[in-house]
């Protein structure tokens, strides 16, 4: 049985440079960094205080009118999901239940699915604790008082708002789509690892079009404070967010988190051109695999990333000469980077200095969950626009990799991208024209 | 032809066992693994009770000197999870963690997929830093001081631990696995998800052996606060042992659980090749979605309905082949009647023919761990041709009109069998295994 072509023909992406994938793109292009001190909550008593934080958008002019009231529902990682699925879906050109609520629509609900890599999410610690703050005994939190009285304030639904699983839930009821629905939970290949999943259940004929990617909420005090906690991120450089985040330099300090996520709407290739889609670019291969460490630390020579990245290649049928662009996990912490280009020159060889990298963090941090899914976006909106945003904040370049410092105009073929997670997943993705 | 995918392996963390054969005798003998709430202080919670797994166990006891390192910090479900992975493994006669023979496995093509929860909340440093860093006055809190008492009070370990991608990690690094390191958290659908899209990745070529199962433990003060609110459990606090009694009309909500399970799947030549001892086939599964409402699954199953045909059109089955259902049965109203309505939507007449039955009577709901601990003992009532009843079951509720197996096991025949599970938010997977012959 031969495997049935998967295309992508639409996006949508919210992070630190807007809630747009034209703003973000545009951004990119312009030099724009969406790194600046965090402002969502008072950071100052932690050790990093800057993050790409996504701005603040009223969730409502993204839903149909049947499902506003389910907004309060929302986390903002459910948001960021909700919102890139509805400029992912416009800029598909499908017609689907959310506008059309009785006329014709372009999707077959039972041949559609959604696949959304998601993180764990926070509570809102304020309504949490605007529930629990008269439950204290002294300088003791009093449980039997929560138990009996405290959690009476907080609102039923409240859990609701908050399991990974719920991005996909709301997507599926305001679009109808009743094929596979699932929440890939792998830390920051969580998106690549969904998109590869639904890719799948094309591929093999379990459905014709997916809605596919990740987000996260990433910069909240928990998300925060835990990365502190790990040593990972950048505390040397609260007062310059603008570069703060320098992958693969040699003055690299940390890491930066962002907020966002991407959605892509991947779909059957014969189905796509029949109904005259514009195409971004066709998905050749996948791999991934696990790297081993301490889950904390990149594995010191990248070999899950290597294996990941061969597998996507040997799946494509490509080989690295055919690779016009590699847009990497990148993240500016030096040892994570230095494996990370370990892992590229092990698979590229010679050529490993001579293809362009484009990091893409420098600009809006790592978004978590989200994180690979707008890098995989980003691959798509390169292919279509044959432009490559420069990258920023690497003057220090001692890993030799070829990271072009101006925007370049190219037909640009085939790009790889590839991802890893602290905890020590990894994922590759090779797409196409 | 995609490759036909087999068991070779099952470990089981429970309320009732840790170990598989403790386990099934355990519901072969209809206990009740639900005692009161000995996690926390939950006297004064609308639900007091749980079904706990023992203080006895101690996953670090089961894993070689030189590898405890790697996952001493490891929260309950990744203690859980280690388990149960480590039985199953050793049942699969892979090779022994830690050891450099690796016996011709390939290890990038030995890979995991859980669908596993999140770790516990390390609860005291969090509400410690929430409720003393709060400005009663200004109604908000005070960052920095929320930022100081974090600082001081979380410790790192405990903080990696609670992401959902750790259990999996923890077995990735256990085991030494180089293929694809999968986790999903569908709700209470979660592992019989992961189950499913492990064995497609098999069919698909993309591994030749997966660790897939799931952990999950949700008896902490935030798990039971939440499904408290949504007056999803059981507040039977006068007669605990009784409080899940799917299918009955006095059930008022499920019982939460927690615990692991895990089992080894592999295509077919694979574990001809190893020479692994085969223990059923899958041969079916669907996976939907209700696409209905947030907080309630479709009236009339349409999304369980539409998992279950896909199941059966996946195997190349009948409703008359299927010789026992293992239903998702979770004890609260809307579930257990709309469960029926699914089996009876999707097996017509046949449903009354055919045996239902929820172990949940007897382990609680292990949530994310719900679905594979239901496929083992599916596998297991294959091997011993019995079906593990559904316990306090007193009085059916007459919209439950089906063979639920009432109260005591029941030998029958039994050589395909079909596991449902469905997650709040209307995921809905349903897997159908099958006594192996070539």
């Amino acid at each position: 049985m031969s495997k049935r072509r998967v295309v992508i023909s639409g996006l949508g992406i919210i992070n630190a440079l807007g809630a747009d994938k034209d703003e973000y793109f545009n951004g990119l292009l312009e030099g724009k960094v969406g790194i600046d001190r965090i402002k969502s909550f008072d950071p100052v008593s932690f050790s990093c205080q800057v993050g790409g934080e996504a701005p603040e958008v009223k969730v409502n002019k993204f839903l149909p009118k049947s499902h506003r009231k389910a907004a309060k529902l929302m986390s903002r990682d459910i948001i960021f999901a909700v919102i890139a699925t509805d400029s992912a879906m416009k800029d598909a050109g499908l017609k689907t239940r959310a506008d059309n609520p009785d006329g014709p629509i372009d999707i077959e609900p039972t041949r559609s699915g959604v696949n959304i890599g998601a993180g764990t999410m926070c509570c809102d610690l304020e309504e949490l604790t605007l529930a629990a703050c008269e439950c204290v005994d002294g300088d003791k939190f009093d449980m039997k008082k929560w138990g009996a009285e405290g959690m009476n304030n907080l609102t039923p639904l409240w859990m609701l708002k908050y399991l990974p699983n719920m991005p996909s839930c709301h997507i599926s009821i305001i679009y109808d789509l009743q094929g596979p629905s699932n929440a890939i939970t792998s830390g920051e290949v969580s998106g690549m690892l969904a998109i590869n999943e639904a890719y799948r259940h094309i591929a093999s004929d379990k459905a014709d079009i997916m809605i596919t990617g990740g987000a996260e909420n990433r910069i909240n005090a928990m998300g925060q404070i835990r990365h502190c906690l790990m040593d990972r991120l950048n505390t040397k450089d609260n007062d310059n967010p603008a570069g703060s985040c320098r992958p693969f330099d040699a003055n690299a300090n940390g890491v930066v988190q962002g907020d966002g996520g991407a959605m892509v709407i991947l779909e059957e290739y014969q189905r796509a051109t029949q109904r005259g889609a514009e195409i971004y670019a066709e998905l050749k291969g996948f791999g991934s695999s696990y790297n081993q460490s301490n889950y904390i630390d990149c594995e010191a020579d990248g070999k899950g990333c290597e294996i990941a990245m061969q597998a996507a290649l040997n799946q494509a049928g490509l080989k690295p000469e055919d690779i016009d662009l590699i847009i990497p996990n990148g993240i500016g912490r030096i040892a994570d980077d230095k494996a990370e280009a370990t892992a590229i020159k092990k698979v590229f060889g010679e050529l490993a200095g001579e293809i362009p990298v484009l990091a893409t963090k420098s600009r809006i941090g790592i978004c978590g969950a989200g994180a690979s899914a707008i890098d995989f976006a980003t691959a798509a909106l390169i292919i279509k626009n044959g432009k490559v945003p420069a990258n920023i904040n690497c003057d220090n370049q001692s890993l030799g990799l070829n990271m072009p410092t101006t925007v370049t105009e190219a037909e640009i073929k085939n790009v790889l991208v590839t991802c890893y997670s602290h905890g020590g997943q990894t994922a590759a993705a090779v797409i196409g024209k | 032809m995609t490759k036909r995918v087999v068991i070779t392996g099952m470990g089981l963390v429970t309320p009732l066992g840790f170990d598989v054969e403790t386990v099934w005798q355990a519901l072969m003998d209809c206990q009740c693994g639900i005692e009161m709430i000995e996690l926390f202080d939950a006297s004064t919670f609308p639900t007091k009770f749980a079904a706990q797994v023992s203080k006895d166990f101690n996953f670090l006891d089961g894993l070689p000197e030189q590898l405890r390192n790697n996952h001493k910090h490891a929260t309950r479900n990744s203690g859980f999870m280690i388990g149960a992975a480590l039985q199953a493994w050793q049942q699969a006669n892979l090779p022994a963690p830690g050891s450099n023979d690796t016996n011709d496995v390939d290890m990038p093509r030995v890979g995991i997929y859980l669908g596993a929860g999140e770790g516990p909340l390390a609860f005291d440093s969090f509400i410690n830093a929430c409720v003393f860093s709060w400005n009663k006055e200004k109604r908000q809190m005070d960052w920095k001081q929320w930022g100081q008492i974090a600082n001081e009070q979380m410790e790192v370990n405990s903080e990696i631990e609670q992401e959902a991608n750790m259990p999996a990690a923890h077995l990735a690094n256990l085991f030494g696995t180089r293929g694809p390191c999968y986790s999903c958290l569908t709700a209470c659908a979660a592992s019989t998800q992961a189950i499913g899209e492990a064995t497609e990745m098999i069919r698909n070529g993309e591994a030749d052996i997966l660790i897939t199962g799931g952990a999950h433990s949700m008896i902490h003060p935030l798990g039971v606060t939440g499904f408290n609110r949504l007056t999803a459990l059981s507040t039977r606090n006068d007669d605990i042992k009784t409080s899940s009694r799917p299918f009955d009309v006095d059930r008022d909500g499920f019982v939460l659980g927690e615990g692991a399970g895990a089992i080894i799947i592999e295509s077919l030549e694979s574990a001809q090749k190893r020479g692994a001892t085969i223990l059923a086939e899958i041969i079916g599964y669907g996976s939907t979605a209700d696409a209905f409402r947030v907080t309630d699954q479709h009236d009339e199953g349409r999304g369980g309905t539409a998992a279950v045909k896909l199941a059966l059109a996946d195997a190349g089955i009948t409703p008359a082949d299927v010789d026992y259902i293992s239903a998702h049965g979770t004890s609260t109203s809307e579930n257990d009647s709309i469960e029926t309505k699914v089996i009876k939507n999707a097996f017509g007449d046949q449903a009354y023919k055919t045996p239902v039955s929820s172990v949940k009577s007897m382990l609680g709901h292990l949530i994310a761990a719900a679905g594979v601990t239901e496929l083992v003992t599916c596998v297991l009532a294959i091997r011993d041709q019995v079906l593990p009843p559904t316990i306090n079951l007193q009085n059916p509720d007459p919209v439950c009109d089906l063979d639920y197996v009432p109260n005591a096991p029941r030998k029958a025949k039994v050589k395909i069998a079909m596991s449902n599970s469905f997650g709040f938010g209307g995921q809905n997977n349903t897997l159908i295994i099958k006594e192996f012959s070539e």
